[in-house]
């Protein structure tokens, strides 16, 4: 009752529609080709500008979020509320120059900020914002999304090396080796769904969450959120550009229009992140009645999106061989160990007639993996925990020798 | 699903002929740009139409494994090989051998055109069918996970496990060349 406005914004009533308007102009023979690529075009478009729309917001939330946790008020001036904050930075970025240094690769460094924010688009396209996708019902959605997300580490080697900046060569290469190794932790987290859900596809992972997969396992959520951070490059993981260290990491020497679009890129990053972590294991568009599917969807991400920000402000950034650590001497393990405990409950509870799960079935895995996973967590941080005590002593500066022989 | 039940004919091959003629172009500008860089850009292109041309003919699992593992792996190990290298900038040049390996390279052209013309690809027609056993089949190609995956699992289990353990040695081959020597 509730989907009337989704039909609209829907492929095939765009279709159709295209499909009558160019039959009435006389061109029914190539009016199916014409129209198809007619409604791809503006459900592209409008997807297109929600996103950027909706980023606009996005950064002012952040702002404001961050601002409460750190006890100030953030923009506050432009508008409402600092409503206007987000339009007058754009207006802001793209009145300035737009500064290509000389020894730049030109065509790559002009190419970069476009490659970058590409995949975070194309991502939205198979997400199901209710019993569809916006354009593409693939079977293989998240095959999808893991392939394009890994796009994102070139177009930052393409920002390094174009701008032939020694900052922002060191920032992408680490920033590549770090999107490349939290891919592994990732992808298990994604794996573990599968192994419930049984397909690759988008609408079928979300049919399946009787029972949310949060709740069948929390260490997959945690192992997939942990990744997920370190792969938008968000602070507790942000080695790509850490400010104190490599001036601005792969955008040192971006600015104007270019930079506003790695900017774009960069923020867009949480709001898909968080409707992919929605589909995954919050239930999609899961929801009670008086409510239509699509608001329970934005109303779960915006859970997600408000626990991102409160990671971002709480950790402080780690370094960069202590990120590497944690991908792989800690998320793979866990990742493995949750995949292999999944792969043991459904080979025990799956009825091998049907090849379903019951949602009693998995009541039962959520109750051991959650025993599991505390005892495991717990385990960790003793582990973890008692190398504070094992530290060796600190080591006397050389320069403590050096010190004239008649003094002391 | 949607595209392969409205798209026309048309648009498919107006999609091939943009997505093979790009993939080919991109291929010749990796052997012919002087710049390294550039040149592992186009191959990053190359790969990337090789998954489009995957995705035309009705292989959406091999088109998303072909993005994961050469667009998202090996073109990045590529990437770092490069910068890794010293004197970028003037690599790439002609081999004094140039005209004898492009002999070889077209021969090898020539004899993977003859092989791909000639093999029996099993094609199923649909036309030829009657109707109730199309759908079956369009079912079965549309889902084809399910089927690749048992396949791997009964028929090529032992292929398979030979590349695990293969991937595997080569894992031990690059931890045994940069250990450090006690």
């Amino acid at each position: 009752m509730y989907t009337s406005f989704y039909q609209l914004i829907d492929f095939h009533s765009f279709y159709d529609m295209y499909y009558k308007i160019f039959e009435s102009l006389g061109l029914s023979s190539s009016a199916s080709w014409m129209s198809y690529l007619a409604a791809g075009g503006s459900l592209s478009f409008l997807a297109i500008n929600l996103l950027v729309l909706a980023t606009a917001f996005y950064t002012w939330f952040e702002r404001r979020t961050i601002a409460r946790f750190q006890v100030r008020r953030g923009p506050n001036r432009n508008g409402p509320f600092g409503l206007g904050q987000p339009f007058a930075d754009v207006i802001k970025l793209i009145m300035k120059e737009d500064t290509i240094p000389t020894e730049a690769d030109k065509p790559v460094f002009t190419i970069a900020p476009i490659a970058l924010l590409a995949p975070t688009l194309l991502i939205i396209t198979v997400i199901p914002i209710d019993d569809a996708s916006f354009l593409a019902t693939l079977n293989i959605g998240i095959l999808f999304i893991v392939g394009i997300t890994s796009v994102n580490s070139i177009a930052i080697f393409m920002a390094g090396w174009g701008s032939r900046n020694k900052y922002a060569i060191l920032g992408s290469m680490r920033g590549a080796a770090m999107l490349i190794s939290y891919e592994i932790p990732m992808a298990l987290g994604i794996t573990s769904v599968l192994l419930i859900s049984g397909s690759l596809a988008m609408t079928e992972i979300v049919a399946k969450q009787d029972i949310w997969f949060i709740v069948v396992m929390p260490m997959g959520f945690f192992v997939f959120m942990a990744a997920a951070t370190a792969e938008m490059s968000r602070t507790p993981f942000d080695q790509i550009e850490a400010e104190s260290e490599l001036g601005s990491g792969y955008n040192t020497e971006f600015s104007g229009i270019k930079f506003a679009i790695l900017f774009l890129a960069e923020f867009m990053a949480p709001i898909v992140t968080s409707a992919v972590v929605t589909t995954l294991f919050l239930g999609g568009s899961q929801g009670f009645d008086f409510l239509p599917g699509q608001a329970w969807f934005v109303l779960k991400m915006f859970v997600v999106i408000f626990i991102l920000l409160w990671i971002r402000s709480t950790w402080p950034r780690l370094r960069i061989d202590q990120i590497m650590g944690f991908a792989w001497k800690i998320l793979m393990e866990l990742g493995f160990v949750n995949i292999f405990l999944i792969a043991i409950e459904v080979a025990v509870l799956m009825d091998p007639v049907t090849g379903l799960l019951t949602s009693q079935d998995l009541l039962i895995m959520a109750a051991i993996n959650w025993v599991f996973t505390i005892l495991t967590l717990v385990f960790l941080a003793n582990l973890l925990g008692k190398r504070n005590y094992d530290r060796p002593d600190p080591v006397p500066s050389p320069l403590a020798n050096m010190q004239p022989k008649g003094e002391k | 699903m949607i595209s392969q039940g409205i798209a026309s004919s048309l648009t498919v091959e107006i999609s091939f002929w943009v997505i093979s003629i790009s993939t080919i172009l991109s291929a010749i500008a990796v052997v012919q740009i002087k710049d390294l860089f550039r040149a592992s850009l186009f191959l990053i292109l190359t790969f990337l139409g090789v998954a489009g041309l995957f995705i035309l003919l009705g292989a959406e699992f091999l088109a998303g494994i072909q993005l994961m593992i050469y667009v998202g792996a090996i073109s990045v190990l590529i990437i770092f090989a490069i910068l890794m290298t010293r004197e970028i900038e003037i690599s790439n040049q002609s081999h004094y051998m140039r005209i004898l390996v492009s002999m070889v390279a077209l021969g090898f052209m020539l004899l993977a055109i003859s092989l791909i013309t000639s093999t029996d690809w099993n094609l199923i027609d649909s036309r030829s069918f009657p109707q109730n056993q199309t759908d079956e089949i369009i079912a079965t190609v549309q889902n084809s996970i399910p089927t690749l995956s048992k396949m791997l699992l009964t028929e090529y289990v032992l292929a398979f496990e030979m590349v695990g353990v293969l991937l595997l040695a080569a894992v031990l081959g690059a931890l045994a060349l940069v250990r450090e020597k006690k």
